[in-house]
């Protein structure tokens, strides 16, 4: 059936400023520019990439929304109506990639952060020391000491911790959903600056086998690559049972994006979906779930320590409780804003809760049952800036994850079709012509570029609440306030209106 | 004129130095000093002050010209955004001295506390001078803009300096005798040998300092100093994008 | 009355006989006064230790009562939890620059033994100290150890020394504490010292860290009820060395972590320690500039932040040790000194009444 859909966007040449380099069309992996003695864009290919507008040389070609205006109406959107179109053209789900675009609110822009004058003074962190380290791991509720005087040592033994010098981390994205290039950007990028990437749940490269230790390994519901080996060269290991783009359901790989790497890492036939299931078939309550967790700390001998990813939904808090006495070290939380290579767009734009309030929410239940430092919590969907990374570690967040801000920093512009495996920057696609545009070492130094910036960020805010050691924020609600908020978020969120002191 | 400050207010006392001063009065001696805060601060006049006793905080601040001789520790701030004159004291002193000195001179005999010469500033022959003859706490030197210290270590105490030396320095210069184990050194700060300009400066200063307080010229001198200057005069140029 | 967030200023001294030997309160008055420029009179105090020789194996509470009826509700809430051996008003003289002092009375209690079915003695104590502070509307516990007390209220340190009779008393450990609060008026429940127990803490400065502080606190079931963040310090060490009993030089070392830069270079079986005790207990760092002085049963502990914002001197002559905010406070009771010194920046500095002491 033919499409009834308008296009999307719209490609303008300036063809006085043109050059004829000719460097558009190659660099369009959508087909939406050609060459017929002139540059000819095909606007209903046009996916809103950039790709060809950052490489022109002239900086002649602007893309805009296809200005076709639609009669207005406050309630049936122009995104509504393409979607119905889309629809009765297909009778598909609709899919789409990326994170929850809705205008629901956003907590972390109602939140602001204190600062100190005259009776606390700021510290300078320019000068000064500025601690951002964390360790992630399971902590004993006290510490046992033997001996006297000069002689006193340790008695407890910790479990397994994982270092980190900066409190935050790269998301899960798997081999597939993303290429090899840009798995290869994040681990060198991990192992510089001291924290760690996600396998997610696409398996290990065997070329990324000398970054283990800076490497969360995943264990989704369909096992991709999950080998004693596997586990055992990592930093840490990771039962993922949602994702906060799409909870309740499972990972989904699209049969373009499956060629023959792909099919050799995952162990499936080159060009068939990758559908991993929605629930692991093996864990149907939480004692299954505490079984799986022990299962893989023995499988390696308790080195490491074992996370288990979650989607923020609404009964967030009493899962988490569960997860935290069923054995996990670390808890992840995603939130509803998280992105993903594809994905129903109902599940994305419909389903979870904002990370914010699962965060707080989480952070309090595991402090009044008295079992806070059993596991560390990690969160993310969506952090955009260090700012959001500051009021995070503020309501509770031992660490937080990045997963779309690191896609953009290696180049992304979030045109949200991940899933067609056409990715222009070469980065959620496994053609080699464009997985060959991303190079890793480049990459990663800008995704270096990207935690550097943030930490020195992170640490100015430190230095102007008077603190120098990320320990001494983390969980301090009494540093923020809400700013446009009713009761009831407050009492979530667990803080202050602003204009009320201590 | 003699002062006997046992249970005076610093208030009643300054303002007694002050009238003096103004009328003329060249020479003073304090007894029984225990803590009053301010004494010589905001003092233009080139007269002597001799302190019997401990005196408070915010010693010389703002001081313009005076002279001020300590029998006994010093405590916390002295010479604070201090612009001319010379302080010396025969003990130790606390944190926080010299803090935004334009000029003058500081003479320690013993040790000096944290945050030594913060922002020490200084325009073409105004050139502020702190010489401790101890050790020093961290954050010697913070973010030195202009200045000469010197540290020297007489008292083989350890460690000789702290943490933080010189971190955010951009101007001026420091002088360590001993080693200073680049651990310990902030990152805007590099390490060169003296050469003979350096030897004649310090000597020149520490001619005067030895003087004061009966250390042997010679052996001081003799001495392996390591100079300390800024690696760059904007330490902070690549840590912004607009 | 309770204030709002009162950050802790001035000016700080203590002194201890080692040996154990009393001295009178007229010595640690004239140190505080002499720092009289840190203060703003609005709130003064001091602790002392080992002034209740004839029941020294019993509480002292000294309470604080915004009005009668506070103090009869607090009477039957005793009747119920303690046997009453003595209660009376806590001396007092009229001074000037102290007004409107609520009622100040002593009682000295024991614990009955059946109301102990599944906790110790100190947990019971320390339990009903802070239900008092929470429930019980007007009343506030001033101190609640054995064989000491904690002298407090509004007005110059010096006054209230003098308004409490402070002369009369005998103890082998002083601390003081004048206070510049910025805030509100101040409040007599929210001067220091803080105590629980037989600790006592006064504190010059701010901690930043107060909101996890707390929050950690809380987790253990402590109610923090005077709105100041020193509660948080006598709190902290009643948890780390009283119930999860750490060592308290591990104690000091988790309140003032050792920076990581400095752990990673340590030796192994310290990196170990050091490492560990800023993994499990980073929420009891105390972040902010800080000069406190700790004071037990057992001796008295100085300590500053770990970049040493607020100033401390130390001294010792014979069996005696003093600390100070200033040099020229120990100067004015002990002119003549064997050693003077500035503790580094988080390094503790310990009294210890000897062994053989009882």
């Amino acid at each position: 059936m033919e499409s009834q859909l308008p296009a999307e966007f719209r490609v303008h040449v300036d063809h006085e400023r043109c050059r004829k380099c000719k460097r558009c069309v190659i660099n369009c992996s959508f087909s939406a520019i050609e060459f017929k003695d002139k540059v000819i864009p095909n606007n209903k290919q046009c996916v809103a990439c950039h790709r060809c507008a950052t490489f022109c040389p002239e900086s002649a070609i602007t893309i805009t929304e296809n200005p076709l205006d639609y009669k207005d109406s406050y309630n049936w959107t122009p995104e509504m109506r393409k979607n119905i179109l889309k629809q009765a053209d297909s009778g598909g789900i609709i899919l789409t990639g990326m994170g929850n675009p809705k205008p629901y609110p956003i907590y972390w822009d109602h939140m602001l952060i204190d600062a100190c004058q005259v009776t606390n003074p700021s510290i300078d962190p320019l000068r000064e020391p500025m601690e951002l380290r964390t360790y992630l791991g399971a902590k004993p509720e006290s510490l046992e000491f033997e001996g006297e005087g000069e002689n006193i040592s340790l008695k407890t033994e910790l479990a397994p911790q994982v270092k980190l010098d900066i409190p935050i981390v790269f998301a899960a994205m798997s081999y597939g959903a993303i290429s090899l290039n840009a798995h290869k950007a994040l681990a060198m990028a991990a192992r510089r600056m001291g924290t760690l990437m996600n396998t997610g749940e696409g398996g290990l490269h065997e070329d990324l086998a000398g970054y283990t230790d800076r490497i969360i390994v995943q264990v989704a519901s369909g096992r991709f690559g999950v080998t004693s080996k596997y586990l055992n060269n990592s930093a840490l290991v990771e039962i993922k049972i949602g994702q906060g783009a799409k909870p309740g359901i499972g990972g989904h790989l699209p049969g373009e994006k499956v060629g023959e790497d792909i099919s050799k890492t995952r162990m499936i036939p080159v060009g068939t979906d990758a559908l991993s299931p929605a629930p692991h078939h093996d864990i149907y309550s939480i004692e299954d779930l505490s079984q799986l967790i022990y299962a893989i700390k023995e499988t390696t001998d308790y080195k490491k320590p074992v996370s288990v990813k979650i989607a923020a939904v609404h009964n967030v808090a009493a899962i988490a409780s569960g997860i935290v006495r069923a054995g996990a070290d670390i808890v992840m939380i995603d939130g509803f804003r998280g992105g993903t290579g594809a994905a129903p767009m109902i599940i994305r734009d419909h389903v979870g809760i904002p990370i914010e309030l699962a965060l707080a929410a989480v952070d309090e239940r595991l402090r009044q049952e008295g079992i806070r430092n059993r596991a560390s919590i990690l969160v993310g969907g969506s952090i955009r800036q260090s700012a959001d990374v500051v009021k995070a570690i503020a309501l509770g967040a031992d660490a937080c994850v990045i997963g779309t801000a690191s896609l953009i920093a290696m180049g992304c512009r979030v045109c949200q079709k991940c899933y067609t495996g056409n990715c222009a920057w070469g980065i959620a696609t496994q053609k080699p012509e464009l997985v060959r545009r991303l190079n890793p070492e480049l990459t990663a130094d800008r995704l270096c570029n990207l935690l550097t910036a943030w930490g020195h960020e992170i640490q100015e805010v430190l230095g102007s609440l008077g603190i120098n050691a990320i320990e001494s924020l983390r969980g301090s609600r009494e540093r923020l306030r809400g700013v446009g908020l009713n009761q009831e978020a407050l009492d979530i969120l667990g803080i202050k209106h602003a204009g009320i002191g201590q | 004129m003699k002062i006997d400050a046992k249970g005076m207010h610093y208030r009643p006392m300054n303002k007694m130095i002050r009238d003096a001063v103004a009328a003329g009065e060249k020479e003073f001696e304090l007894d029984n000093i225990g803590g009053q805060r301010y004494i010589g601060a905001g003092l233009n006049e080139n007269v002597k002050i001799t302190i019997n006793g401990t005196p408070g905080n915010d010693l010389g601040a703002f001081m313009n010209g005076p002279k001020i001789i300590v029998n006994a520790n010093g405590q916390d701030g002295l010479a604070n955004t201090m612009n001319a004159g010379e302080i010396i004291v025969h003990g130790n002193v606390g944190d926080i001295i010299g803090y935004g000195m334009r000029g003058g001179k500081l003479y320690i005999k013993g040790d000096v506390g944290y945050r030594v010469g913060i922002h020490m500033k200084e325009y073409k022959k105004q050139v502020p001078v702190i010489i401790a003859g101890g050790t020093a706490g961290d954050f010697f030197g913070e973010y030195m803009a202009g200045g000469l210290m010197i540290l020297l270590g007489m008292n083989s105490k350890s460690p000789l300096v702290g943490d933080y030396v010189g971190t955010g320095m951009h101007g001026g210069v420091m002088y360590i005798r001993g080693t200073v184990d680049p651990y310990h050194l902030g990152k805007e700060v590099s390490c060169l040998e003296l050469n003979e300009d350096d030897v004649k400066l310090i000597g020149g200063y520490l001619k005067e300092y030895c003087e004061y307080f009966g250390f042997n010229f010679d052996e001081v001198m003799g001495g392996k100093f390591t100079k300390l200057v800024p690696l760059s005069l904007r330490p902070y140029g690549d840590l912004y994008v607009y | 009355m309770k204030c709002d967030g009162i950050p802790s200023g001035c000016a700080i001294s203590g002194l201890m006989s080692e040996e154990g030997r009393r001295i009178d309160g007229s010595v640690v008055i004239k140190s505080i006064a002499c720092m009289h420029d840190r203060s703003n009179g609005l709130g003064g105090g001091f602790a002392a230790y080992g002034i209740y020789p004839k029941r020294k194996d019993m509480y002292a509470f000294h309470m604080m009562f915004d009005n009668a009826q506070a103090k009869e509700n607090t009477e039957e809430f005793f009747k119920n939890y303690f046997n009453v051996d003595k209660d009376e008003a806590i001396p007092t003289r009229r001074q000037k620059g102290v007004s409107n002092p609520p009622i100040l009375w002593r009682y000295f209690l024991e614990v009955p033994e059946n109301k102990l079915e599944f906790q110790s003695e100190r947990d019971y104590v320390a339990k009903t100290v802070m239900k008092i502070n929470s429930d019980i509307e007007g009343a506030f516990v001033a101190s609640s150890g054995m064989n000491m007390g904690a002298f407090k209220g509004v007005g110059y340190p010096e006054d209230i020394g003098e308004f409490y009779k402070l002369e009369e008393y005998s103890a082998y450990i002083w601390t003081s504490h004048g206070r510049f609060p910025t805030n509100t008026p101040g409040w007599w429940g929210g001067a220091h010292p803080f105590t629980l127990l037989d600790w006592s803490v006064v504190h010059n400065g701010e901690i930043s860290s107060y909101g996890i502080n707390k929050r950690y606190l809380e987790m253990f079931g402590y109610k923090l009820e005077l709105r100041t963040d020193t509660e948080v310090i006598a709190y902290l060490f009643d948890l780390l060395v009283r119930k999860h009993k750490l060592p308290v030089e591990k104690a000091v070392q988790a309140l003032a972590a050792t920076f990581w830069k400095d752990i990673d270079r340590m030796e192994p079986e310290q990196k170990k320690v050091a490492m560990a005790l800023r993994q499990v207990y980073g929420s009891t760092l105390l972040n902010g500039p800080f000069s406190i002085i700790l004071g037990h049963s057992r001796g008295m502990i100085g300590l500053n932040d770990r970049i040493k914002l607020r100033p401390m001197t130390a001294a010792r002559k014979d069996d005696m040790l003093y600390m100070a905010s200033e040099e020229s406070a120990i100067r004015e009771i002990a002119p003549d000194l064997d050693e003077v010194w500035s503790p580094r920046a988080g390094t503790p500095v310990f009294g210890k009444l000897r062994p053989e002491v009882e």
